[in-house]
């Protein structure tokens, strides 16, 4: 292992340690946070329970849907963005500006329109995803060197072939950031949803669990879902790197 | 001349959009334009309001002079040191891409119900674009210019102040951007979870009472704010970088 590692793995190995002292000692009271090793054995026990593993299951189809919603409306908008550049030019200020609104603050009233279910929880998901795809979408578009569709023109191809063969292709190292975008600002938006308002989700169940001082299962549940998305994040940053690697971009 | 008129036209399609909805909807779930204008305008009107603006005001500048000062702080020493650098990047970069929202109950036990807990929330949301945008800017300042302060004899003070932070500065300020608007982010949405006053704290307690008209007048007002708020840093962001 490089000195580098040595020593960041190092530090993160004394920070946890530090944390486990200062709660063990009680210089951090067991009511405000409970020791590092305590979490895991919460987290542990809390999965064989199965209103638990309902709860992550209503939290990751609904992560799901609004991916999936976010992905496929951002991917369209931004093709249909790129074909009317008059439409653009009005939009793009918008887009720009778009994360530095907090977008989150629509979720109240899509409770309101949508009733307290699943679905505003996967509109807030979707709404929140949407505009980095359609950026990036744009992004992968505008990048594409004009050589490749007058080669495309030059080789007769056809509308549709030249979209499948030629511009996708070209495009998808930009659509697989927005991809990546996407997933995480999803995430927030259904997870901070269900801390706010909602009937399941793992978000709820960690707003009751503080709400009833239940620091073991609430620190358990934490864990279980930082790593959940930690490893969802992980695994589509390896997936952006191997496609962009591919594309020779790395 | 007809980008302005393309412009108007949106605005208007936007407009007749939201009036069709509001019908369809219903006004349990959505308030027309005008309505939501007038139930602004009787906001303005009201003392309660204007307090609950000061709070959360206080509560985002504290967020944003922490996330500014701090996240300089920390990313001008990342920066300069190439080794604190590698060794912090990952660690910083995993953290960044944490849902800071799901602490929001750890931070609440950490710094109990009120203005301490707003201002970490937004903070913890804040600092990291900084961090990130400071460190990176330091690290790609051309070696030769470094090296140029240090033949000078310049003191610490003098290269940070005369030579790193002016030729960082595009990059520093990106990182400003995005945090100032994540400050405001972690703010209101500490003030929807809980807080006995703020923005949030009306949004959410409007909520609460179904009042539609003011929860989308509130929106409304945030979504005015933070769309001017964010074009201007942007427009700025955008000179820096050409001049740069």
């Amino acid at each position: 292992m490089s000195r580098v590692a040595a020593t960041r793995w190092g530090l993160i190995v004394a920070m946890f340690a530090a944390v486990e002292i200062c709660c063990r000692v009680g210089i951090i009271s067991r009511l405000t946070m409970i020791p590092p090793s305590g979490m895991v054995v919460a987290a542990w026990h809390l999965m064989s329970v199965d209103t638990v593993r309902g709860d992550l299951l209503f939290t990751l189809t609904n992560t799901a849907a609004a991916i999936a919603i976010a992905v496929v409306t951002g991917f369209i908008s931004g093709v249909v963005l790129n074909a009317v550049p008059r439409l653009r030019r009005v939009v793009d200020p918008l887009l720009a500006a778009y994360y530095a609104v907090p977008t989150f603050i629509f979720y109240p009233m899509l409770v309101a329109i949508l009733g307290l279910n699943r679905a505003p929880l996967i509109a807030i998901g979707a709404v929140l995803g949407v505009v980095a795809m359609t950026v990036n979408t744009l992004t992968g578009l505008d990048r594409i060197p004009r050589v490749y569709l007058k080669t495309a023109k030059a080789m007769r191809m056809s509308r549709t072939s030249t979209v499948l063969l030629v511009q996708l292709p070209a495009a998808t190292p930009h659509l697989v950031t927005g991809v990546k975008l996407a997933v995480s600002y999803s995430i927030v938006g259904t997870i901070a949803g269900e801390f706010i308002l909602s009937v399941a989700g793992l978000g709820r169940a960690i707003s009751l669990a503080y709400n009833n001082l239940d620091n073991n299962t609430m620190y358990g549940l934490l864990l279980i879902l930082l790593v959940t998305v930690t490893l969802v994040n992980l695994a589509i940053y390896e997936w952006e790197r191997a496609i962009h690697r591919r594309w020779g971009l790395r | 001349m007809s980008r302005r008129f393309d412009g108007v036209l949106f605005t208007i399609a936007l407009l007749l959009a939201w009036q069709v909805m509001a019908r369809v909807v219903g006004s349990s779930g959505l308030s027309t334009p005008l309505a939501t204008l007038g139930a602004l305008e009787r906001l303005f009107g009201r003392a309660s309001f204007w307090q609950n603006v000061a709070a959360t005001a206080d509560a985002f500048a504290l967020a944003v002079l922490f996330s500014l000062v701090g996240g300089l702080a920390i990313g001008l020493l990342l920066g300069l040191s190439r080794f604190a650098g590698d060794v912090f990047d990952p660690i910083v970069n995993a953290i960044t891409a944490i849902p800071k929202i799901t602490l929001y109950p750890v931070i609440l036990l950490f710094f109990g119900l009120g203005m301490s807990a707003k201002v970490a929330f937004g903070t913890i949301h804040g600092i990291f674009p900084v961090i990130i945008l400071t460190m990176n800017g330091v690290r790609n300042i051309r070696p030769v210019v470094r090296k140029a302060a240090r033949v000078m004899r310049l003191t610490p003070l003098q290269t940070l102040r005369s030579v790193l932070l002016p030729a960082a500065l595009p990059e520093i300020f990106s990182g400003m951007r995005i945090g100032v608007s994540l400050a405001l982010l972690g703010t209101l949405v500490g003030e929807l979870f809980a807080s006995d006053r703020g923005v949030g704290f009306m949004l959410i307690q409007s909520v609460e009472h179904s009042d539609v008209p003011t929860v989308m007048a509130l929106t409304l007002l945030l979504f005015v704010v933070a769309i001017a708020g964010g074009t201007i840093m942007l427009h700025i962001d955008r000179r820096l970088h050409q001049e740069g």
